[in-house]
């Protein structure tokens, strides 16, 4: 099967545009992106459905050697199985629609083919990264979506802050690939190979619990880890991603929402079975993604720049899908990175389409009301908010529901991980209905008469009073609201679960396989079929204490921003310095830059430039040429002669012995 | 004709074209212009001619090949003994390859003195790759001293400001170095009556000669000065950004390009060649040597004002993974090494080029005179861009391939190795895309940078290939490495067995004459044609 052709495609796309898009009209420039993208979809649903209608499972396809070092050998290999078939299709799809929406949406932007070139170039990036079949090639994907986000942050480059925040997001990143590359070494070092089947299987010798080799698992695991939280943005590496706003809405929505973003989950789950056998790393990654999705959640309800409120939110989900890993809950991770690719993307974009309709404007305080301007947007994003919130029958629902639960009764679970996965709930429904009331009810409490915000942001301010957004734009928003209601539905009576079993055997420590004594086969179904008797009335109540949260969450952002919308400002006066904090991010940035990279900067610089090199070594050189110099008459004579006739002197000698010696040789 | 029957002379002709180039400049054309098209003409000559090289080097095989071994002078016993194997094949390919790029970028900057510039240039070539396919210890050194005069000429001559200081400063430092290297050499012919690479080493493997261990460490010492002085490693490599600054455009593209690498490539071939043992006790310190460069020359790199030197000191941290991959001592890891001594050639001479087409526009390199100049040169941002990347170690460029084989070799030999250097990933992006945003992002400053203009086609003549070269050895690095695998297995096999004093068995059959030097080495192929003792 070629699967090689899915990345493939996108990368012709870039190509075509990168080299000649200069010269293409703008019609054209569009075209070609959206030609090559909705080819690399068609082509993945292809593959899709003949995987689904019963095909060979996984699908491989060895197209050639890339590197080899004696026995050591990488390919450029691809590997369609269930978790990378899931990925491939959220991000063709989602990619796919986002690239019709970016027509229509930098429409008034110069850069055209730059944008979509390197709009292009991310799907490339980012296919290779979920197809890859061994790590290295995975490397690549990993590395090269971390430039097409660089490039897109940095798109308007010639606003500093966005030219800031693109290299901030590259070399945090890069913070992150310097734990996986040594991940990467030591698993080439311990087995002696990267190939994910040949990988597992030696990995699969270990037992959780056995005394060798998972010191070198946990490690393994957590230097992953470390990879991952750079480029999922999570504690501490999240910094990035704020930041990353300056790029493009669309962008947003595509790289630092739906895809890129997920990369690190992607990678936990795909390397289970390193991590389910490093308990220990298991705790490390809940424990991350529970801190980061609490943390990154109060920082969003103070926020009031529409595409901030999102970008904290997103990294805040991100933790969800990590609390989900670190208990072992693969496929819950999975699913909710799914439904947050509908319902975060259509956010990201009905923000754009919000940015859009009021001419630039990001700030939620000069919005309101716009829900009679823009009635599409108002209800595909009320259809998102109430996915991410947890409203039931919503997509964010199921697969919130299904990482709470399985935080709390997973064998690697918590009830502390529950308990603040619930409290975050309740602060996301708060705060993202908030963004929801701010925007859309009310009275509108922008200009009217804007002045042309042209060059301010990624705006497109020419007209006067807020307006819908045209077809194309729409179009995206209706198709992710659709999918935002019933995305969840595929995991409802696990069978998402089911779906993905095959990619994330369940591992069970030796202590716990003795005591369920339980043939292979069972152990997979056992969470369900076995306890699910007793659980079921506890899952119950769990899931209704959510629902609670999530509706109360709303009850209170309707009354604090609709209802009483003086209380806000007195709350916030009130708070004091720790709302000061908070809106500030904790100040993470400002402590980040005083304690490493000013004091690295400035050490380079005085200790290290003017101290050694120019000082130390200059210096001893300098002083132990001029003692030379002294003592030696000749060399005065060529130091501060001229240097033409020092060269001289030298090219003399060197003729004479080349003289010398032919003249011996010819003898 | 057969094209193989070139083999036996396609070594002197490819050394010696550029050197021939220069005798007939300085005898016939008098215009500027004809000079110019003229040294293009011969450069590309001689690479189109080197690329007979990797088209008929046999892979698989370890040793010497094209090889030619004439006696040149009887007392001294000095040979003229060239030949090229894995390790030195791509690196007379790369030189031939940078310095058509080095007359194209001195086209229009080079005004004066034209004709002096291109003869200088041209027997620079000729050394440079004389130094690489030289078997001869003497010849060897003779054509490393003999590209010091050029180079020091050509920053003396026609580079900047400081040039004098400069070109001194360059001229001292490795001078000297190498002096110690010209002692070792001149004890090696006293005890062996030879001054040839195969013979000495045959006799050190065989045990037919035996050097007492406090002579051989100083020995080591003497090839490994001279050698480290030229890489650089820290702390010897303070010549080197100085050089770089005031040098022209082309005489810092060969000196990043080529004549650092003379420096490693002497490491491998004599310091590993010779003296395996020695090598494999003295590597902890010179990694710690080699470590250090590659985080304290991208720390410096970062704070630099100055284009050039910022590209200089990041030329210390690269340089540093090739010693740390040499003294690893694992396939990887030599791999690895040869691979970044390719790559760095054409990045770093890819970014000297870059900085010489921004000098002939601004006649400055202070970072803070540019800045936004993506918006009136959006085709050279993008030029730059990549070979940015290039250098930062992104998968699917060159640079990446080399890193990873270098930090898993030395992963392999010792974990904090590769944990310490591999921090270079993260350095080298800072310092590489801060330049970069300060260069070319934001709003145009200085009012004269908003009518530069775009690179010429002259300027994209040189850019393209360079940006392909890069992109083609990222995805299909096993073309270049192929080759060399054999030839480095052999230095690691050969330098295992010194350790465990195994060879005796296979080395019996070696007498003075004989080219086979290693245990692994094979059959000469067939049409290597040997020449020797007649």
């Amino acid at each position: 099967m070629t699967l090689w052709l899915i990345p493939l495609l996108p990368l012709a796309g870039a190509a075509i545009n990168g080299l000649f898009g200069r010269r293409f009209s703008r019609k054209l420039v569009a075209t070609v992106a959206l030609a090559f993208t909705a080819a690399s979809f068609l082509w993945a649903l292809v593959i899709a459905s003949r995987f689904l209608s019963g095909g060979q499972v996984p699908i491989a396809d060895h197209v050639a050697t890339w590197l080899q070092i004696g026995d050591f050998r990488i390919e450029y290999g691809f590997l369609v199985d269930q978790l990378s078939m899931v990925m491939m299709l959220v991000v063709t799809g989602v990619g796919f629609l986002i690239h019709i929406y970016s027509v229509a949406y930098m429409e008034h932007e110069g850069g055209y083919y730059r944008y979509f070139s390197y709009l292009n170039l991310f799907m490339f990036f980012m296919l290779t990264l979920v197809l890859a079949n061994n790590y290295l090639l995975m490397f690549v994907g990993w590395e090269g979506v971390g430039l097409a986000s660089y490039l897109l942050i940095g798109f308007f480059f010639r606003r500093d802050s966005a030219a800031d925040a693109g290299k901030k997001a590259f070399i945090t990143n890069r913070i992150g690939d310097f734990g996986f590359l040594i991940a990467l070494f030591l698993l080439v070092k311990n087995f002696g190979t990267l190939q994910f089947a040949d990988l597992f299987d030696k990995v699969a010798k270990y037992s959780p619990g056995a005394e060798v080799g998972v010191g070198v698992l946990t490690a393994i695991a957590l230097l992953m880890l470390m990879g991952a939280t750079g480029k999922s943005a999570q504690i501490p590496l999240y910094v990035w991603l704020p930041d990353a706003m300056e790029g493009p809405t669309p962008v947003s929505a595509l790289i630092h929402a739906a895809t890129m973003v997920t990369a690190g989950v992607y990678m936990i789950c795909r390397s289970n079975a390193i991590f389910s056998r490093a308990p220990i790393a298991l705790t490390v990654v809940a424990i991350i993604g529970t801190l980061t999705a609490f943390f990154a959640a109060t920082i969003g309800i103070t926020q009031t720049d529409i595409k901030r409120v999102l970008a904290y939110s997103t990294v805040s989900q991100l933790g969800y899908m990590f609390m989900a890993a670190g208990v072992a809950a693969y496929s819950a991770a999975i699913f909710h990175l799914m439904t947050h690719a509908f319902f975060k993307g259509l956010l990201f974009l009905g923000a754009g389409s919000v940015i859009h309709g009021v001419g630039g404007e990001q700030d939620m305080r000069k919005m309101g009301g716009l829900k009679k301007y823009m009635p599409w947007t108002f209800w595909t994003m009320f259809a998102a908010t109430c996915a991410i919130s947890g409203i039931p029958f919503f997509a964010g629902f199921y697969s919130k529901d299904e990482i709470l639960w399985q935080a709390y009764s997973s064998p690697h679970g918590s009830w502390i991980f529950w308990l603040v996965g619930v409290i975050t709930a309740y602060m996301t429904s708060f705060y993202m209905f908030r963004l929801l009331f701010m925007t859309f009810t009310g009275e509108y409490r922008g200009a009217i008469e804007p002045a042309h915000g042209h060059g301010a942001h990624d705006d497109h301010g020419h007209h006067g009073t807020p307006h819908e957004s045209p077809w194309m734009m729409l179009g995206p928003l209706v198709i992710l609201g659709i999918l935002s209601v019933v995305g969840g539905y595929v995991g409802v009576g696990h069978r998402f679960e089911n779906f993905l079993a095959p990619v994330t055997p369940s591992v069970l420590s030796e202590p716990q396989t003795a005591a369920l004594a339980a043939p292979e086969s069972a152990a997979l179904p056992a969470q369900q079929s076995e306890p699910a008797s007793e659980n079921s009335g506890l899952e119950d109540e769990l899931m209704a204490i959510s629902i609670l949260c999530a509706f109360s969450g709303l009850g209170l952002a309707w009354f604090l921003y609709v209802k009483r919308r003086d209380l806000p400002d007195k709350i916030a006066d009130s708070l004091g310095g720790l709302y000061t904090t908070v809106l500030n991010k904790y100040y993470v940035d400002q402590i980040y830059g005083a304690a490493i990279i000013r004091p690295l900067i400035n050490g380079s610089r005085a200790i290290l430039w003017r101290g050694i090199d120019a000082g130390a070594i200059d210096g001893t050189l300098n002083a132990s040429a001029k003692g030379a110099q002294e003592t030696g008459g000749a060399f005065r004579r060529l130091q501060s002669g001229n240097i033409r006739s020092y060269a001289g002197w030298v090219a003399a000698g060197a003729a004479v012995v080349v003289i010398y010696m032919v003249w011996m040789g010819t003898r | 004709m057969n094209a193989a029957s070139l083999n036996p002379m396609i070594l002197t002709l490819v050394t010696f074209l550029p050197a021939l180039g220069a005798v007939l400049l300085m005898l016939f054309p008098r215009r500027a212009r004809d000079i110019r098209w003229f040294a293009l003409g011969i450069s590309i000559a001689t690479f189109v001619l080197s690329l007979h090289l990797p088209w008929h080097f046999v892979n698989g095989h370890p040793g010497f090949q094209f090889q030619v071994d004439r006696q040149w002078i009887t007392t001294p016993n000095i040979h003229y003994h060239i030949g090229v194997d894995g390790i030195s094949l791509w690196l007379v390919v790369l030189t031939t390859f940078l310095t058509p790029f080095c007359v194209l970028i001195s086209w229009k900057s080079v005004n004066d003195r034209v004709k002096e510039f291109f003869i200088l240039l041209l027997l620079l070539e000729t050394a440079m790759i004389g130094v690489f396919i030289a078997l001869d210890l003497f010849l060897f050194y003779f054509f490393w001293e003999a590209t010091l005069i050029p180079m020091a000429l050509i920053i003396g001559m026609f580079g900047h400001e400081r040039r004098i200081y400069a070109a001194v400063k360059f001229f001292l430092y490795t001078m000297v170095a190498s002096v110690f290297m010209l002692i070792a050499i001149i004890w090696l012919y006293a005890h062996t009556g030879s001054f040839d690479f195969v013979v000495i080493q045959g006799m050190l493997a065989s045990g037919q000669l035996v050097i007492p261990a406090h002579i051989a460490q100083w020995l080591f010492l003497g090839f490994f000065i001279a050698f480290a002085v030229k890489v650089p490693l820290f702390p010897l490599h303070t010549w080197l950004p100085d050089a770089h600054v005031e040098a022209p455009a082309a005489g810092s593209v060969l000196l990043a390009g080529v004549l650092l690498k003379m420096g490693t490539y002497g490491l491998l071939r004599f310091n590993l060649g010779l003296f395996p043992e020695l090598a494999r006790r003295n590597a902890p310190w010179i990694i710690v040597l080699a470590i250090i460069g590659i985080i304290y020359g991208a720390l410096v790199a970062m704070v630099q004002p100055n284009l050039k030197k910022l590209i200089a000191y990041s030329s210390v941290s690269h340089l540093g993974f090739v010693v740390l991959g040499i003294f690893s001592f694992t396939q990887a890891g030599l791999n690895g090494a040869m691979f970044i001594m390719l790559s760095h050639g054409v990045t770093t001479g890819a970014l000297f080029l870059l900085a010489g087409m921004l000098y002939e526009r601004r006649h400055t390199y202070d970072i803070t005179e540019y800045g936004g100049l993506a918006t009136p040169m959006p085709i050279y941002a993008s030029f730059f861009l990549i070979i940015t990347l290039a250098s930062i170690g992104l998968p699917l460029l060159n640079g990446f391939i080399g890193e990873y084989l270098v930090l898993t070799g030395s992963f392999q030999a010792r974990a904090r190795w590769g944990i310490l250097a591999a921090s270079g990933v993260i350095w080298s992006a800072c310092y590489m895309l801060w330049l970069y945003q300060r260069v070319f992002y934001g709003e145009v400053k200085r009012e004269v940078n908003n009518t530069l203009a775009d690179v010429n086609a002259r300027e994209r003549t040189c850019l393209w290939p360079l940006a392909a070269a890069a992109l083609i050895m990222g995805v299909l690095p096993m073309v270049w490495l192929r080759p060399v695998e054999p030839a480095v297995s052999r230095v690691l096999a050969f330098s295992t067995a010194q350790v465990q004093s195994a060879a005796p068995s296979t080395m019996s059959n070696v007498n003075a004459a004989a080219p086979v030097a290693a245990p692994v080495a094979a059959a000469v192929p067939t049409h290597t044609e040997q020449e020797n003792g007649r």
